[in-house]
């Protein structure tokens, strides 16, 4: 008989129209990384919150035996004093709070007057170093990056006596390498007997961290694999994830790449909004021609997203120089409205902060940047705006029971398919993507690559930023590579590998 | 369950007939008079008016304009001056709605464009216009004598030959006439979504609510039949009311101060000016205070010190008790004129019972908590993103 630490039973769980859990069961031994997989929407999420008491006791049914004995979590607190500790798909660290103070937070460390800051401090490293963070405590969270910030959840969750440790997509922010630094440290713990449930739309991470893996889809269990030997196929995941064989994880496409440029940027300098002495991004030039899809490769904090953003209508930074030519026509985009009347749109990295409105519908967000689209002399014409959204949904799968849901009550993936709709409903010659497929399943991936292709194959320019490097090299033409605000490489995706751009992010290092 | 919903959608509107009715029985009958209920209107006019500019205000992300009440005294101050003085009553209309508009600039201004809280701006609005007022006035109440001024605020409608005699049909005419365009008008949008083929709400409920609705208009404008008829003050705040409901329900324009208190930097970033969404929110209020300080100079009469003292606190509340959110975001005018009728009924049927001010205070502060915390509550259950 197997030790097992959890065993949740018979799990279900309703939202208003929305069975997302339906007689669902897990087990998860005693020691083990236990890996969750499934499509966007399929329930993972929730069904980590019903176990951490966010969704509390009675909201759901089923049962949830932890250790041995029946527990019913009312809050996150109560499943935190058994030791489960749940780090959420979206950071939810204080960025004006130092590292400590984040992970003391609600957990303070109280001396005899107030909080005892030397003990806060002092035990705040002794977790940062079990993580392998090198920072001061007391830096401040917004000043160091996405992959320190997913270490420092960690050791929070240490700092709760861990004893299962979940984690939702705790890699899809970061890029290659803090992700293996992540999952080695995951590894270690495993060795020091921490339970851990993971996760993750990354395949080769699962296949590569994973003792078993289970397979949601639709709110029910399919199947759970063994994969206690490391060897499991990819392939393999994927048919119990979607139900059907994906052969290809790169949709092909006829390179019919035009000589007409259809956005060139050059020498754009940007410098950063507090700081203002900073460069942030120091002088760059690149271009895209027109049926041609261009990749920017490049660690965190290389300067991509703050490039296309203060392209976009100088959403960000100050201070900012260089020129940009829209289809041979030099403009000056001073505004974000600006930027969509000249062709441009930018697909945000933070869905959550600046993509969209949680707290309205599908519709009214797909419509917002365009809405003269479906108006008549400034009057809107919901059915009209109904009818587009509906389209949106059919041709991106989005799953959700009507376009009058509110965009917070999706799953994430599913967001970012309704925050692409905004921006091809916008109709851009030229769309930047900024990370387009984080927390996105294989399938909808698939999906989305394909959208890629049909806007080129149509004549328009796409740049895609991603840290996913084997994404790049497979849909991209060409690959730039940032690092620390400058260009550093351009080479033609035939001739690009991993080990290329990796390289040259080394050398000029140097 | 389909109760349940029910319920929560029409809370307010049942919270409304209940105290309604409450009071009626409380006031043995009294509240329904047709004076009293021709009353209810005229009383809170200035509130109807100002509550849907503050609604603006409040969509962008709960933030609320303290200055409207001392906007009220400096325009009806100036006004009473004006007339005083002697000038041509449409031409102080005109000055005076400019000088609100002019109010509303500056404010919005500091706002939208300088990023100064609300809070404060319009904090520092309510002492610089009380002050204003009351220097303007000397420290002296003003009346008002000027009869087209009068008339064209607080006067009825009489139409010759129909409004002769006791009765004043030419009330129950209108109310007959917009119930039937009502009825007419819903039974041809459902035909024309019918041959689109869109999806329609259910036949029976939304009859069921335009003939709840006609129902309601014919015996309220019967009351007013053997009232005087149609106060001139109604017109004002109806066309206030439809403007902000069509502005806000159809409009592009009106879609943004709902997106901007969503999440204003996705709405940049959509290419929304959301520093002009904040000015004009501020310049279309202190308007509708303007507006609102004639309307209540007219209705009184006179002009003194203490003229809109604290209406800002009725707008405000009114907005929050219809279910507008105190973050941004969402709330009707629809649902805020519930709001307003509710707070109206309660004030009108305290003064019949002839009950203390302070005990009005009293209720009116416990009415407000009881609806926000009802509103605030009864979203997180239903797992609204907030
Ligand atoms: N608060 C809510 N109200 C209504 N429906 C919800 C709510 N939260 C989740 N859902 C629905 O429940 C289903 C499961 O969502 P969940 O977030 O668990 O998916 P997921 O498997 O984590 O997907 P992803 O990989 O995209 O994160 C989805 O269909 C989603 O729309
Ligand atoms: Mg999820």
């Amino acid at each position: 008989m197997a030790d097992l630490i959890l065993e949740m039973k018979n799990i279900t769980k309703e939202f208003p129209g929305v069975k997302a859990l339906d007689n669902v069961n897990l087990k998860v031994e005693r020691g083990e990384i236990h890996a969750l997989v499934g499509e966007n929407g399929a329930g993972k999420s929730t069904l980590m919150n019903v176990l951490s008491g966010t969704y509390p006791f009675g909201s759901y049914t089923g049962d949830i035996v932890y250790n041995g004995k029946v527990c019913q979590f009312k809050t996150l607190h109560d499943s935190e004093t058994e030791g489960i500790v749940i780090i959420h798909q979206e950071l939810a660290l204080i960025p004006e709070l130092s590292i400590g103070e984040n992970m003391f937070l609600g957990n303070e460390r109280k001396g005899r007057l107030g909080i005892d800051w030397d003990r806060t401090y002092h035990e705040a490293e002794t977790h940062m170093k079990q993580v392998g963070l090198k920072e001061e405590a007391t830096t401040l969270i917004k000043d160091i990056g996405t992959g320190k910030q997913q270490l420092v959840e960690i050791a929070k969750a240490l700092s709760k006596q861990v004893k299962l440790l979940i984690l939702d997509e705790p890699t899809s922010s970061l890029n290659e390498e803090d992700a293996r630094m992540l999952l080695d440290l995951l590894l270690q713990f495993k060795k020091e007997g921490m339970t851990s449930i993971i996760i993750s739309h990354k395949l080769n991470e699962i296949a590569y961290v994973a003792d078993k893996i289970t397979v949601i889809r639709d709110g029910a269990t399919i199947e759970t694999i063994d994969n206690s030997d490391r060897n499991i196929n990819e392939e393999r995941i994927i048919q119990g994830m979607v139900g059907r064989e994906l052969s290809d994880r790169y949709p092909s496409r006829e390179h019919k790449i035009s000589d007409r440029i259809g956005m060139e940027v050059k020498n754009w300098t940007v410098h950063h909004p507090l700081y203002t002495e900073k460069k942030v991004v120091d002088g760059v030039s690149f271009n895209v021609h027109r049926g041609e899809i261009v990749g920017f490769s490049g660690l965190q904090g290389a300067g991509r997203t703050e490039l296309a953003m203060s392209i976009f209508g100088r959403s960000y930074g100050t201070d900012i120089s260089g020129e940009v030519l829209i289809d041979g026509v030099p403009k000056t985009l001073k505004t974000a409205r600006e930027a969509i009347e000249a062709g441009l749109a930018y697909v945000t990295e933070d869905r959550k902060g600046n993509g969209l409105i949680l707290t309205e519908s599908i519709a009214k967000n797909i419509t917002m940047s365009r809405l003269e689209k479906v108006c008549s002399k400034g009057i809107i014409d919901v059915d009209k705006e109904n009818a587009v959204a509906e389209d949106y949904r059919e041709k991106l799968r989005t799953k959700t029971p009507s376009v009058q849901q509110n965009v917070g009550n999706l799953s994430g993936g599913n967001q970012q398919k309704v925050l692409l709709s905004k921006w091809m409903f916008a109709d851009p010659e030229v769309l930047i993507l900024d990370e387009p497929t984080r927390g996105i399943d294989v399938g909808a991936k698939y999906e989305i690559y394909c959208i890629m292709n049909d806007l080129v194959a149509q004549g328009k320019s796409v740049v895609m930023i991603s840290s996913e490097m084997p994404e790049l090299l497979g849909m991209c033409d060409r690959i730039y590579v940032m690092n620390e605000g400058k260009m550093i490489a351009e080479m033609p995706a035939a001739e690009a590998t991993q080990e290329k751009i990796m390289a040259a992010i080394l050398q000029s290092d140097k | 369950m389909k109760t349940k919903a029910f319920i929560k959608k029409y809370t307010m509107v049942i919270a409304l007939c209940v105290v309604f009715i409450l009071f009626a029985v409380l006031t043995g009958g009294r509240l329904l008079y047709p004076q009293n209920l021709s009353n209810l209107l005229l009383q809170n006019a200035y509130v109807l008016v100002m509550a849907c500019g503050m609604l603006l205000c409040i969509l962008t992300g709960g933030n609320i304009d303290l200055s409207v009440g001392s906007t009220v005294c400096l325009i009806g101050a100036i006004a009473a001056q004006l007339l005083a003085m002697g000038m041509n009553s449409i031409l102080v209309i005109l000055l005076c709605l400019v000088l609100s508009v002019i109010i509303g600039v500056w404010q919005g201004f500091w706002i939208g464009n300088i990023h100064i809280p609300p809070f404060i701006c319009t904090l520092a609005g309510m002492f610089l216009f009380r002050g204003l007022g009351r220097a303007i006035l000397g420290s002296k109440t003003i009346a008002i004598n000027n009869k087209t001024f009068l008339n064209i605020f607080a006067s009825y409608i009489n139409v010759p030959g129909l409004d002769g005699g006791e009765k004043k049909w030419s009330a129950f005419v209108v109310g007959i006439i917009i119930a039937v365009l009502l009825l007419v008008n819903t039974a041809r949008s459902r035909a024309q979504k019918a041959k689109k083929g869109y999806k329609q709400i259910p036949a029976a409920s939304e009859f069921g609510k335009i003939i709840a609705i006609d129902v309601l208009l014919l015996y309220y404008t019967w009351k007013l039949t053997n009232y005087k008829g149609i106060p001139v003050m109604a017109l004002w705040v109806l066309a206030v009311v439809l403007i902000y409901a069509f502005i806000t329900s159809k409009t592009a324009f009106g879609r943004y101060f709902y997106a901007v208190g969503g999440n204003e930097k996705a709405t940049r970033l959509s290419g929304i000016n959301t520093e002009r969404v904040y000015f004009l929110a501020y310049t279309s209020m202190s308007l509708l205070a303007g507006l609102s300080g004639l309307l209540m100079a007219a209705r009184i009469g006179s002009v003194n010190g203490d003229t809109g003292n604290s209406f800002e606190m009725d707008a405000i509340g009114s907005c929050f008790i219809g279910g507008a959110s105190a973050y941004g975001g969402s709330g009707t005018v629809p649902g805020i004129m519930v709001g307003a009728i509710l707070l109206g009924v309660i004030n009108q049927g305290m003064s019949i019972i002839g009950l203390d001010n302070n005990w009005q205070y009293v209720v009116k502060g416990a009415v407000l908590l009881v609806a926000v915390i009802f509103d605030v509550v009864s979203n997180h259950k239903t797992g609204k993103a907030g």
